[in-house]
């Protein structure tokens, strides 16, 4: 048995966790959280020349043709060093939508250039509060002409196109449901930039107005595809959710063995000791679900559904529980601006949200467990 | 990534697969399958005896403690073997519960400290199961701080005469022998005063007495010691260095990786499954579900940090430290648990005989039992401090008891 990371997938980690540091440190990514910037455009430039974008897209279509596991190596850096780049939209969702779904004309269009950095791309599929659902789709498509709003849409206010999920039909089903790829530049899209409790990653209110967009897909088969992207996008998320949190449990871990109060380090003390203790507990069973997560993904196992929801829970309790703590070990620095916890903090509870909430994936969890039984 | 045996850990697999296949009590299997939390009993058996059958089966075999060498009465399998044997004999390794103490900590330790003639005679029983063993470690002073025992072995000549009392030692009642940690210099710092040793237990002036629990049963034990006289050749280690002996003891502790901790998960999961709500059934109700899927994805991610700590005894290599995680999450899971099924079903929730409670009862057991199970074997604190202090590297306790001689340690809180 190997349930672990090849070596070379190991080495790319590695790899990926000397760049980001180098490139993307805590100063860079204050760049973008006060605003100086939209994204980190140094960074995704560097990430697309160290291949990392195009991990798991094919060779033939520009890509570096290694696959899902290499990526959620790379995933797990990107949340760690909380990088300010527009990667899961890009690269999970609409890399991957279009990998699912595209045509051959569609791919070659597209993906070489997320691959290389030239295309940021998204998914536009909430269209304001709720979770994913095809009856929340009210954004209609015409003879492939767009008609609605949606938001929240992450990095959209920086993409170059989405993937649209739209209304085609009214049977109340999920057949209602299409796919269409637009070219955000073109006419009859209005893009606004929103603010978020995480301004290192964007989200935007994209409106359509008679706007010409191309399917992707067969028509009516749209909700099948979203909800095989976002249980890939579960298991991608919940590595960037393990990086952070493992980080964040180091943070708290370092500043507790070198803060002095009492006469003593704090980390010396139980209370903050279990803290801790409790930190790496929560870590360890998100690390060991999103293994699971993917290898599921990676050999596109039957249990990828089960395992990608139970990837994403327990990720998603991990992070929001490590970096909500690790500003508890740090005191009233860990309050302050100018201390790095609250990134952390902002990142998770983002992340927790953009793609569906905890109760959702709870929910998805016992519905497919219970199929899985009765099978 | 993937969860494939090698072709020597699948050929290792079939041949216990197919040994158990033929030889295992499988007339006990639905029973043992289903066996609740806590000490295992049949219906129509005496537990001890099909157990011991089935050990003394195995041993003559070359099934019993694996990872034993060949001359002490294992198989000298590696570590991934022994995991693979676990997995394969599942239920039936429900039967070894009496012996894990003996194989766990025991044997090893005699395996470490004891003279060959020793090692020769004792270990080979100890596999087969033909002699158990009990280890005498915990007092009413020393539970957490085992460090803190009292019973004191005093020397004269050859022989060294032992007065105290143990308690918490599982099986000491159908115990043959003992290790037993004594305090044989009460005027050093309490570390350095403790000497180990074994011991028969049917030796005069040992009395066992069964506790009984909170939950009714009686799993564990006190004994007494008045006077029991101990031969010196019955040393481990040298005098006064029991502590050092005794780390080698609990760092044995058995790996149960490879049979996996109970969580109470499956059992709830299939209990909502089935039960019918005022409105409407349990398993549709999204409060229901939201704590399912908690719990669903705590046994899942200790199912499979197991399977990476079984991928690292695969390549030849220790497993990393996540395991410690095992035992603090299964314990306060199964208590939360069991107090959500018996919270499921109202005040009739309360009723635990077998003809009025859902599932035989087996939640109201399990609530009763699993205050024990966060406090035996290390307490979820001290499970704590381990993960904090080694994996971690967060510093260690103040020991204000650290250079005081032993008998000028405080024994009261408030006077």
């Amino acid at each position: 048995m190997n349930f672990d990371f090849s070596d070379e997938q190991k080495q790319m980690r590695d790899e990926a966790r000397k760049f980001l540091a180098e490139k993307c440190s805590a100063k860079a990514v204050r760049a973008v959280l006060d605003g100086k910037a939209t994204y980190d455009k140094d960074l995704w430039k560097g990430l697309g020349e160290m291949g990392f974008l195009g991990v798991a897209i094919p060779e033939k279509f520009g890509g570096a043709g290694a696959g899902h596991l290499e990526l959620c190596a790379i995933a797990e850096e990107m949340g760690r060093a909380l990088a300010p780049v527009p990667f899961s939209s890009t690269v999970y969702l609409a890399a991957e939508a279009i990998m699912i779904a595209g045509s051959d004309a569609q791919k070659q269009k597209w993906l070489p250039k997320i691959a290389s950095g030239e295309a940021i791309g998204t998914l536009a599929l909430f269209e304001g509060k709720g979770n994913p659902s095809p009856k929340a789709i009210k954004l209609t498509a015409n003879g492939g002409t767009l008609n609605g709003v949606k938001k929240p849409v992450p990095d959209g206010a920086i993409a170059d196109f989405a993937v649209v999920a739209a209304r085609t039909g009214s049977s109340g089903r999920e057949s209602d449901v299409s796919l269409f790829i637009i070219d955000l530049k073109a006419g009859g899209v209005e893009v606004k930039a929103l603010t978020s409790i995480d301004p290192t990653r964007g989200q935007a209110e994209i409106t359509f107005k008679d706007a010409k967009a191309e399917p992707l897909g067969a028509a009516g088969e749209g909700w099948g595809v979203i909800a095989q992207v976002l249980d890939r996008a579960a298991v991608l998320v919940a590595f960037e959710q393990v990086g952070g949190a493992d980080r964040a449990l180091e943070m708290g871990r370092d500043y507790a063995l070198d803060r002095i109060a009492f006469g003593r380090p704090i980390g010396s003390f139980q209370a903050v000791k279990h803290m801790l203790a409790d930190m790496y507990v929560s870590a360890t069973l998100a690390r060991s679900n999103s293994y699971y997560g993917a290898w599921a993904l990676s050999t596109n196992a039957g249990e990828l559904p089960e395992a990608a929801a139970a990837a994403r829970i327990s990720a998603t309790q991990a992070f929001q529980h490590c970096a909500k703590n690790n500003i508890q070990v740090h005191g009233g620095m860990g309050f302050t601006w100018e201390f790095d916890c609250h990134m952390y903090y902002r990142r998770a509870n983002a992340l927790a949200l953009g793609l569906g909430s905890l109760s959702y994936w709870e929910d998805a969890l016992i519905d497919r467990m219970r199929k899985k039984n009765a099978a | 990534m993937n969860f494939d045996d090698t072709p020597q850990e699948a050929a290792f697999r079939a041949e216990a697969r197919a040994w158990i296949a033929a030889n295992a009590p499988k007339q006990y299997e639905e029973e043992l399958r289903k066996a609740s939390l806590g000490r295992v009993q049949l219906k129509n058996a005496n537990i001890l005896e099909v157990a011991k059958a089935w050990q003394k089966k195995k041993a003559d075999a070359g099934w019993a403690c694996l990872h034993w060498p060949k001359e002490y009465g294992g198989r000298g399998a590696s570590p991934i073997e022994r995991v693979i044997w676990q997995q394969e004999e599942g239920p039936f390794g429900r039967l070894s519960a009496m012996f894990i103490i003996g194989h766990g900590m025991c044997g090893p330790t005699m395996m470490a400290f004891a003279a060959e003639e020793q090692k020769r005679k004792y270990l080979p029983p100890l596999a087969s199961g033909e002699k158990v063993w009990c280890q005498l470690f915990s007092e009413p002073a020393g539970g957490s701080d085992v460090a803190g025992l009292r019973t004191r072995a005093e020397r004269s000549g050859d022989e060294w005469t032992v007065n105290g009392q143990k308690i918490w030692t599982s099986g000491a009642h159908y115990s043959d022998y003992g290790i037993l940690l004594t305090r044989t210099d009460p005027t050093v710092p309490k570390h350095k005063g403790l000497t180990m040793f074994f011991l028969d237990m049917k030796s005069p002036g040992v009395e066992v007495r069964p506790i009984k629990q909170a939950s009714g049963a009686s799993d564990f034990n006190e004994v007494y010691f008045t006077d029991v006289r101990i031969p010196d050749s019955q040393r481990l280690g040298n005098v006064n260095d029991g502590w050092n002996v005794s780390l080698t003891t609990l760092m044995n502790e058995r790996m149960s990786i490879g049979a996996g901790v109970a969580t109470g998960f499956p059992e709830l999961f299939e209990f909502c499954n089935g039960l019918m709500l005022e409105d409407g059934p349990a398993i549709e109700n999204r409060a229901v579900r939201s704590r399912l899927a908690n719990w669903a994805v705590k046994a899942s991610g200790l199912k499979y940090t197991s399977m990476r700590a079984i991928s690292a005894l695969s390549r030849g290599e220790r497993p990393g430290p996540e395991n410690s995680i095992g035992k603090l999450v299964a314990g306060s899971m199964i208590q939360d648990v069991a107090t959500y099924a018996l919270d499921l079903q109202g005040a009739s929730g309360t009723l635990n005989g077998p003809e009025d409670a859902e599932v035989a009862g087996k939640f109201q057991a399990m609530l009763l039992r699993a205050p024990g199970t966060r406090v035996e074997g290390g307490t979820d604190e001290i499970m704590r401090n381990i993960i904090a202090e080694r994996v971690l590297g967060l510093p260690g306790d103040i020991r204000v008891d650290k250079d005081v001689p032993f008998n000028q340690i405080p024994t009261k809180g408030r006077a």
